[in-house]
């Protein structure tokens, strides 16, 4: 590795770590704003790109292999349907007693 | 990289240096799902019963304090990018740069236990910690405990995360000053690295969804 990239890849990190931090300072502003229903999914949304920059820049998924990439997305999936059968369940459970009250 | 393979033999178990290298990182990456996945049970928990109580979940963030779970998430953020320059001079084998980058991390990460403690202890005084003595407004009756079971189980959970990562930073930059992680042995170094920025990513969720939800 070279003396040039070395220091390209400590100006990427602080790059990042001020984005990050900007970042941070905009969700604790946004969160003193009722934004009615958007306030979980702008919180949400800022924290998904916090995550992602931290994973892509600081855990090396931007130089990892395809199987390495492979786990991150299983990770997700893996969220997904949990969160997708747990929510499936409870938010159908008023619509089915109403059913069986009728 | 290609002149640091070529003098490092791989271990007799695989066929290259290479295929020891990624072996390691999927090895890593294998347990980091399995880490989503444990805390994704709180955060699925915490999903299902924020969406039963949303006005006591909203109620009960108050009692959270913003200004320290902001510290902290900044403290964690620095911490994050400390590990990563640490990472980086053991990959260029500066192991002074190391050694002094880890130390920068450890003492972040012992600043972020302090905060909790004091955060902690304020629960205590309190009486939000669910059990005999829990004790809020009556409005919500005992089903405000549920808002800070999820709190100390994320919390708690995560805490236990840092506190191991804490005693990980600390034996690795006593190894690395011994000169365990030469340039072409760096790995550890990276699979630690690997670790922090997990427990830093778990907070980045963890900050909006309790202590952010009570401000409008």
């Amino acid at each position: 590795m070279s003396a040039h990239s070395h220091a390209g890849a400590i100006q990427k990190y602080i790059f990042i770590y001020l984005i990050l931090m900007v970042l941070l300072v905009v969700t604790v502003a946004v969160a003193f704003f009722d934004l009615g229903a958007l306030n979980l999914p702008v919180a949400m949304a800022i924290a998904t790109v916090k995550a992602g920059l931290v994973v892509w820049f600081f855990m090396h998924v931007d130089h990892a292999s395809v199987m390495i990439r492979f786990c991150v997305g299983a990770s997700l999936v893996g969220l997904f349907l949990a969160f997708l059968f747990i929510f499936a369940d409870y938010l159908t459970r008023g619509a089915a007693m109403l059913q069986m009250a009728n | 990289m290609s002149a640091a393979d070529a003098v490092h033999h791989p271990d007799h178990q695989f066929d290259s240096p290479l295929q020891q290298r990624e072996s390691l990182s999927l090895g890593m990456w294998l347990f980091l799902v399995t880490e989503v996945m444990f805390f994704g049970g709180i955060f699925v928990g915490y999903a299902v019963y924020r969406h039963m109580y949303p006005e006591m979940f909203h109620h009960m963030s108050h009692h959270l304090n913003v200004y320290m779970g902001g510290i902290n998430t900044a403290v964690l953020l620095t911490s994050s990018l400390t590990m990563a320059f640490a990472v980086n001079a053991a990959q260029n084998g500066n192991k002074k740069r190391m050694v002094s980058m880890l130390l920068v991390t450890f003492v972040c990460s012992i600043v972020f236990l302090i905060v909790k403690y004091f955060e902690y202890a304020e629960k205590f005084h309190h009486h939000l910690v669910p059990g005999a003595h829990f004790a809020t407004d009556p409005e919500y009756g005992d089903t405000a405990q549920i808002f800070f079971s999820f709190y100390f189980a994320a919390t708690g959970l995560h805490g236990f995360h840092v506190l191991l990562g804490t005693i990980c930073i600390a034996i690795f930059a006593w190894l690395g000053h011994k000169g365990h992680f030469p340039k072409e042995k760096y790995q550890p170094v990276e699979m630690l690295g690997l670790y922090w920025h997990f427990v830093d990513l778990v907070w980045i969720y963890v900050f909006p969804l309790f202590y952010l939800i009570g401000l409008t």
